[in-house]
């Protein structure tokens, strides 16, 4: 076909572009129009109704602020709830002179400086005729110290205000976490008209992490008022939804039993239910009350808490990242008979050392003059560190990060809480990537006895625990079991079933070891086996290193007990029909066997003793 | 070539005339620009709640788009016809470099910080996404085949989802109508129009039908804002009772009551044209939007008047999105259209729209004073 060539027609297209700019002007024109017609209907048919609402001070949108949903441990005992407590609030249209008023107030109720400055940033961001709180929790003196007065302060008074409350304060703080005041980057964030009258959201914990859920809808009613700003009349109201309310798995007698079995020791335990994943115990010693924080926690008690040696505010069952030591020999021995480079009967001989063919370097056994001739069995049970130094040798440090990744070590385990860290299963590709140098042999050697790079958190150890116990099928932990939609009680979603490929008799195996080490006469954990009627399985551990902030200074007597070990213990019982999966950390616990091992028996005969839930539901 | 003769056009010899000759401004649309801006000062005064401050920083912003807009008039329409394709590509490119920062640095996503002043890219796009369709329109035969047409709205979709992207909806709405005056100038067939418009009308039931609840939910609350009283939809009641208590006359000068009392919010920016009505009443809105209309009857007639095709469309396409500015931020505030932040043009506080808005006029001023001097 031909191309077809066109000529620039300089008159056509000013023809063409003058009609179009003719259409365009009128199209301009009907639309000016438009606007017109909407302009005389509000201000000549609406403008009496307008000018009224107007003059009046017409219509105030006020919001009503959802309540927020309750938090309930597995038994339904209330973990966070609100509280009616009187407050101080300020409508600051109604106040003349609010200087001069804050400045009364604070001479005649003792109102500390912070306090008024954080009012005056929580004024800046609400409407001139919203009441806002100037005081939270007012005592009974200061209530009747303003009474006497009110008169003299119009636009100020005393309101009942639902308040967030913690009743296990100190054994809660590192699961629930708590509420407090809204600040100016979560206000960027956070959709406004939901929290308009809302002062409160979720900062840590159940709290943060289900803030859409607790928060709920907010409603608002429309109000008629006068030139004085005094409600006339409530025109509409749309009501608040309520947030829902959270069931959660953990179990708050546990938990107790888990925070005062701790006891001298900073550390952290973690029970999960195995076959739901549900988490029972999530303990981080110390904790601390949670309840200042939600009126303001003042900046003295605040500086104490950060600065104490303790380190109360960290959640050491989250965020505590430690060597896990020989807790995971069990994994090791597994990796072993998976990868086909033992078997359960292949013997060892541990002299007390380990070397390096041509090298000089002698890695130690724990124990002196070392285990004689060792099989899988009595490795695990005397925790023989040399059998592992070869063991891990012949795997290799890839297989090794292969297969414990698959048990979500150096992993995130994806609990519903913010702020999970994921430890550290170290790797060639790692260790070429963190810090851009080769592996070598004797790291993979010390890897075997859960020393060197490896990191685990303390909910990591239990998920891990648990996967074993499982026989391979993964284990998602989760704190909350259900919520309340609507006033619906819904399960909360699952996660997608996944089942290792792992062959039972390596599993049993491993597992009879681990038996041994609580039931045998030689077991390191033997202490705990007295008295009960089931079988547990566990592993017990000692860590080298310990975890101090450069920036503290200690004395003599301190150094000692900070040098001291941590002390490790992860478990599982009953042996063959595994309910509960353990793992505790006590920090400078020196043997894993003497302290962390009884805290893990403890919990787990409280909660073997109890009916389960199926049982209690039977009846 | 071109060898039409047209007549001289009537130029008083007074001194004045001679002057404001040589300094190629046109002077009917001078005079409503000024007049439109003391509207703006006054307006500004009211609503800042008598802040003499805010006039100081409006009346610089002013002056340097002024400058801008005397200094533009000064080119030769031939040299923004040249440079069009270069202007789009720094244009573009620094859309994607803002993106890129606001990733980085998660958050402000408009602004290219150039240490003594912040600059937005995006304002750029508004004049020289035109430009550059207008170039690649006028290269070819109007009015334009089906490739053509193809190209030129992909050279427009470019930096209008780029915008839309930051996000910015309001700049992008400007930004597309901007390049669719200029397709739609050149000639796009009518037959396209109305079948684009039947496909639209079509499809909107659709995808309706396939969206979640809380889709549709959102949707509706942008198209209809009162339905969230605590959110967007206060602005509108709040504006609505302005406007509907001004009345026909208005309650005078700085006699507003919404504005000083804060239940308007963004009463000098966005919303000023409820304290406008509010104050001057409807006698002063129709004032102002026939003075709007003046200003775009002037320049479509200088687009009439323009003497080739890329001057025509360019200058059309000015015209047009000054006209979409203002009825899209008068349409959101008396209530007709959802919330985009559009200001009003020449009265809103704010620098970047006047700075925009001037060269814009600026550019059109030079198309209708450089007639004489076309290479021919």
């Amino acid at each position: 076909m031909p191309r077809t060539y066109t000529i620039k027609n300089p008159a056509e297209e000013n023809r063409i572009f003058t009609g179009r700019a003719i259409v365009a002007m009128i199209f301009i024109l009907l639309l000016s129009i438009g606007l017109i017609v909407r302009l005389v209907y509000l201000q000549i048919v609406g403008h009496e109704h307008y000018a009224t609402l107007a003059k009046n001070n017409h219509i105030k949108i006020s919001p009503l602020p959802p309540t927020r949903g309750i938090i309930f441990d597995r038994k339904g005992r209330v973990l966070a709830d609100n509280v009616p407590t009187y407050s101080l609030e300020l409508i600051p249209e109604q106040i003349k002179n609010l200087d001069d008023t804050l400045a009364r107030l604070q001479e005649l109720l003792d109102i500390p400086e912070d306090k008024i400055e954080q009012y005056q940033k929580l004024r800046k961001r609400e409407k001139r005729f919203t009441s806002t709180p100037l005081l939270l929790r007012m005592t009974e003196e200061e209530i009747a110290k303003f009474a006497a007065v009110r008169p003299y302060f119009p636009g100020v008074d005393i309101h009942a205000r639902l308040v967030r409350h913690y009743p296990y304060d100190i054994l809660t703080s590192h699961v629930i976490g708590y509420v407090g005041r809204i600040n100016e980057n979560e206000l960027k964030t956070l959709p406004v008209s939901e929290y308009r009258g809302t002062h409160h959201v979720g900062k840590v914990g159940i709290e943060l992490a289900y803030e859409t859920e607790l928060h709920g809808k907010a409603g608002y009613a429309e109000i008629e008022t006068n030139a004085q700003s005094r409600a006339i009349s409530t025109l509409k109201t749309v009501d608040p939804t309520a947030g829902s309310n959270l069931h959660l798995t953990l179990d708050i007698d546990l938990q107790k039993i888990a925070y005062d079995a701790l006891d001298i020791y900073n550390g952290a335990v973690v029970a999960i239910e195995i076959k739901t994943g549900g988490v029972l115990v999530f303990t981080s010693r110390p904790g601390f009350d949670p309840n200042p924080f939600v009126y303001g926690i003042d900046s003295k008690s605040y500086k104490e808490l950060q600065t104490s040696d303790a380190q109360p505010m960290f959640n050491r069952a989250l965020r505590g990242q430690y060597p896990p030591g020989s807790t995971i020999k069990p994994f090791m021995a597994l990796a072993g008979l998976e990868y086909q480079v033992t078997h359960p009967g292949q013997k060892t001989y541990c002299p007390g050392y380990f070397q390096l063919p041509n090298v000089k370097h002698k890695y130690r056994d724990w124990k002196r003059g070392g285990h004689g001739t060792v099989d899988l069995n009595l490795a695990i049970v005397q925790s023989c560190d040399v059998y592992f130094y070869s063991l891990a040798l012949s795997l290799g440090i890839d297989n090794i990060h292969r297969f414990f990744t698959q048990f979500g070590f150096g992993e995130k385990s994806g609990i519903d809480l913010v702020g999970e860290l994921p430890g550290l299963q170290p790797s060639k590709q790692w260790k070429r990537k963190a810090r851009n140098q080769s592996w070598y042999p004797g790291e993979t050697v010390i890897t075997g006895i859960g020393q060197g790079y490896t990191q685990v958190t303390p909910l990591q150890l239990a998920r891990a625990t648990a996967t074993l116990a499982n026989k391979g099928k993964v284990v998602h932990p989760h704190l909350v079991g259900s919520f309340t939609d609507n006033g619906v009680l819904k399960p909360a979603e699952a996660k997608p079933e996944t089942t290792l490929a792992l062959n039972p008799r390596n599993i049993d195996a491993v597992v009879s070891a681990m038996i041994n080490v609580v039931h045998s006469a030689r077991g390191t954990a033997r202490v705990i086996s007295r008295g009960i009627d089931y079988q547990i399985a566990g592993k017990t551990g000692t860590a080298q290193v310990f975890t101090v902030k450069q920036e503290k200074r200690y004395n003599e007597n301190e150094i000692a007990f900070k040098l001291r070990d941590h002390a490790l213990f992860m478990a599982f019982a009953p042996a063959h029909d595994p309910q509960i999966a353990v793992a505790v950390i006590a920090e400078n616990g020196g043997h894993g066997g003497t302290v962390a091992a009884p805290i893990a028996g403890k919990i787990i005969r409280q909660y073997l003793q109890e009916p389960s839930d199926e049982d209690r539901n039977a009846q | 070539m071109k060898t039409e003769t047209r007549s001289e056009q009537f130029i008083p010899h007074s001194l004045l005339g001679n002057l404001l000759r040589k300094l190629h401004i046109d002077i009917p649309l001078l005079i409503c620009l000024l007049l439109v801006l003391s509207l703006s000062f006054l307006i500004l005064y009211s609503a800042s709640g008598q802040d003499t401050d805010i006039l100081i920083r409006q009346a610089t912003r002013m002056l340097i788009a002024f400058v801008l807009m005397i200094v533009l008039a000064h080119i030769n329409p031939y040299q923004f016809k040249r440079y069009s394709t270069v202007l789009y590509g720094i244009g573009v490119t620094l859309l994607v470099a803002v993106l890129i920062m606001g990733q980085i640095g998660k958050g402000a996503q408009r602004w290219l910080d150039l240490g003594f002043f912040r600059f937005q890219p995006s304002e750029m796009l508004k004049i020289t996404a035109p430009m550059m369709i207008a170039w690649y329109l006028s290269e070819n035969t109007l009015p334009p085949k089906w490739k053509q047409m193809g190209i030129a709205g992909l050279l427009l979709l470019l930096p209008t989802l780029l915008i839309a992207k930051q996000p910015d909806l309001g700049t992008s709405i400007l930004v597309f109508s901007s390049g669719a005056a200029v397709i739609f100038f050149a000639g796009l067939s009518w037959r396209f129009i109305f079948s684009i418009g039947a496909i639209i009308a079509s499809l909107t039931p659709i995808i309706w039908h396939f969206m979640r609840d809380y889709q549709r939910a959102r949707v509706l609350t942008f198209l209809d804002p009162e339905a969230d009283p605590l959110g967007r939809g206060y602005h509108i009641i709040q504006s609505k009772i302005a406007i509907g208590s001004g009345g026909i006359y208005g309650k005078g000068w700085q006699g507003s009551t919404q504005a000083p009392l804060d239940f308007l919010p963004e009463s000098s920016t966005d919303f000023i044209f409820a304290v406008f009505a509010e104050e001057f009443g409807l006698s002063g809105c129709l004032v102002l939007i026939a003075l709007y209309i003046v200003i775009i009857s002037r320049c479509l007639y200088i687009s009439i008047q323009a003497q080739d095709s890329y001057s025509r469309l360019l200058a059309g396409s000015l015209s047009f999105t000054f006209f979409v500015y203002v009825f899209v931020n008068i349409g959101m505030v008396i209530g007709i259209l959802p919330v985009v932040g559009v200001p009003l043009p020449l009265i809103s506080y704010g620098g970047t729209s006047m700075v925009t808005l001037l060269a814009g006029f600026g550019i059109l001023m030079s198309i209708h004073t450089h007639k004489k001097f076309l290479p021919t």
